[in-house]
């Protein structure tokens, strides 16, 4: 709940002065959330609801780094979730073969979804709209074909069995439930600030400039090509890190992760949360996932329900739900100024 | 001062513009005229590098640009304002304004700081206020008025100082009460800022009255160039183009 009050108010404050002030706003913020998350097992002992957050933790991350692209820049990627996949086998990979300290793996999983990200993204980013969204998604069946075949090095369909061993570093020991809980949410909570404070620079009004006007943009100085590649790196390390996080909690990782269904649950979850706000992506995670949970449990054609959902969103209120509450909220504050 | 040498540019058998050469001095104010199709808006793509010329030189200073992209082209000097309104639809009047200043100070891809940076601030009032846009600041681009979005285009162009300010048909789309008040802007932005002005104009009272320096276009090739008096007068002209207007527009 403080997170959709924190989203309503971020959309309320015109972009004034004060811009050093809004930074700590945030910075607060994030303290309060992560506070309240880390202090939730001193009041429930219920490991369904730890569980849940941290499957937040990794789908919020991915989540909202796609929003970075879809929501800011206008890029619809229908393959960011190679990332997602790529960050949990590039994890995976490392600490069974290697069994380096996990922040070591940490860092360097995100080293590897650089190069690859930079790869893919200045091959994708020069194309348009439609073009784009089809061959981003054919990088992710490439990623996840190349998973399923090369059996001997990912383990085949069959995913990286044996579990990650997760040695103890700082004090920290990830097979522990309480401490990968509060790992997760902290990565949740420094990742969401990390984006945020891109979306709020300069760099992020770039990127708007581009998702209302590329043709302009370029004609202010602006490399829009570069601009487009960079976010597209950047997001895609965000989504490693939700496949990190993913990879500790299942403690493994599946061809599922790579398949092109992620992506797809991605914009699923950018529609149904809304992509003009900066939370509403997370709003949409936890939505989604509440949805699975609960509808699998009444029915196994729960596939219906979530596109009755999704279609309920997308013609009858035509935007995310924190996109709905961000507008009434100003409506009202307009015409109470009005008065 | 811009000189254009020889620019030629085809569409297929279709010579768009069929060497052109011309210099705009410094701190001159000229009018580009010609039918439909005459090639104006081709000639200013040429210059301003949305098009790639097929042969001729674009010379800003003596430094030849033809070819090159629109950002590096913009970074020389030579900024312009469309035909067609070409704003950021969601961002607000003065978001727009400093995140152009962003760009120009090369700092648009900034990420360890917040937008908007200070050193942009006076740059982007200056050129708001100018434009008669800083009471509307807060507004989104998208809900100004037509005439504003204009302006707002306008103020894109100039608040990234440039030496050379095209404008493609400032007026496009304007009452005519509108049309006069757009264009005593203009004139007293030429002015005041003391910048090289290039515009293009459909309106002859308007051209006839404000440029002290008129080209006229027709098939891609000059017609005619000079002061108001010469274009007049200028038998070609009269034929080709203003004698022959409402001919031409019927047909």
């Amino acid at each position: 709940m403080t997170e959709l009050e924190a989203g309503r108010a971020q959309t309320l404050v015109p972009v004034r002065s004060g811009a050093v002030l809004q930074r700590y706003r945030d910075v607060l913020i994030a303290l309060i959330a992560f506070a309240v998350l880390a202090s939730l097992p001193l009041f429930t002992g219920s490991k369904a609801l730890l569980d849940f957050v941290i499957r937040c933790s990794a789908y919020g991350l991915f989540a909202t780094s796609l929003n970075l692209l879809v929501g800011y820049t206008g890029l619809t990627s229908f393959g960011h979730g190679m990332f997602f996949g790529l960050g949990a086998y590039s994890f995976g990979l490392i600490m069974q073969k290697l069994g380096v300290p996990i922040p070591v793996a940490f860092v360097a999983t995100l080293a590897i979804t650089a190069v690859f990200a930079t790869i893919i993204g200045a091959i994708c980013v020069r194309l348009k709209e439609i073009y784009f969204a089809f061959v981003t998604l054919a990088f992710q069946m490439l990623i996840h074909s190349t998973i399923l075949s090369w059996a001997s090095f990912t383990g085949g369909d069959q995913g990286l069995r044996g579990g990650i061993p997760r040695p103890v570093f700082l004090g920290i020991d990830l097979s522990n439930h309480v401490h990968l809980y509060v790992t997760s949410c902290a990565l949740l909570i420094l990742g969401l600030l990390a984006m945020r404070q891109i979306a709020q620079s300069p760099f992020g009004y770039t990127l708007r400039m581009i998702r209302d006007n590329a043709a302009r943009a370029s004609f202010l100085g602006i490399d829009v090509w570069r601009a487009k590649l960079t976010v597209f790196v950047l997001a895609a390390l965000f989504a490693s890190m939700g496949g990190m996080v993913m990879a500790l909690f299942v403690s493994g990782a599946y061809p599922e992760f790579a398949y092109w269904t992620i992506s797809g649950e991605g914009i699923f979850i950018n529609m149904l949360g809304g992509v003009s706000t900066f939370l509403g992506p997370m709003v949409g995670t936890v939505l989604l996932l509440l949805l699975n949970d609960t509808v699998t449990r009444f029915t196994e054609y729960h596939g219906i329900v979530l596109g009755v959902v999704i279609l309920f969103f997308a013609l009858g209120l035509r935007k995310g739900l924190l996109d709905f509450v961000a507008e009434w909220f100003s409506h009202r504050h307009d015409a109470g100024k009005g008065r | 001062m811009l000189e254009i040498r020889n620019l030629a540019k085809s569409f297929g058998g279709v010579k768009a513009t069929n060497d052109v050469s011309l210099d705009f001095p410094d701190g001159s104010l000229t009018a580009v005229i010609g039918p439909n199709g005459a090639g104006k808006s081709t000639f200013f793509n040429l210059i301003t590098g949305a098009l790639s010329p097929d042969s001729g030189q674009v010379l800003l200073d003596g430094i030849d640009l033809a070819g090159r992209s629109p950002p590096e082209i913009v970074r020389h000097g030579i900024g312009r304002a469309f035909q067609v309104a070409s704003i950021f639809k969601s961002l607000t009047v003065q978001e727009t304004m400093l995140a152009a200043v962003s760009a120009d100070q090369r700092s648009s891809a900034v990420l360890h700081k917040r937008f908007p940076l200070p050193e942009t601030r006076d740059r982007a009032e200056h050129v708001m206020e100018l434009l008669g846009l800083a009471s509307k600041r807060h507004r989104t681009a998208a809900t100004l008025s037509h005439g504003d979005q204009k302006l707002l285009d306008i103020a894109l162009a100039l608040v990234l100082k440039p030496k050379v300010l095209l404008l493609d048909e400032p007026t496009a789309g304007m009452g005519p009460e509108e049309r006069w008040r757009m264009i005593d802007k203009v004139r007293e932005l030429w002015e005041t800022q003391k910048i090289t002005v290039v515009f293009i104009e459909h309106d002859m009272d308007i051209v006839f009255k404000i440029a002290p320096k008129i080209v006229v276009l027709c098939y891609g090739r000059i017609l005619a160039a000079g002061t108001p008096d010469e274009i007049r007068n200028n038998s070609a002209v009269i034929d080709a183009y203003l004698g022959t207007e409402h001919a031409g527009a019927a047909a």
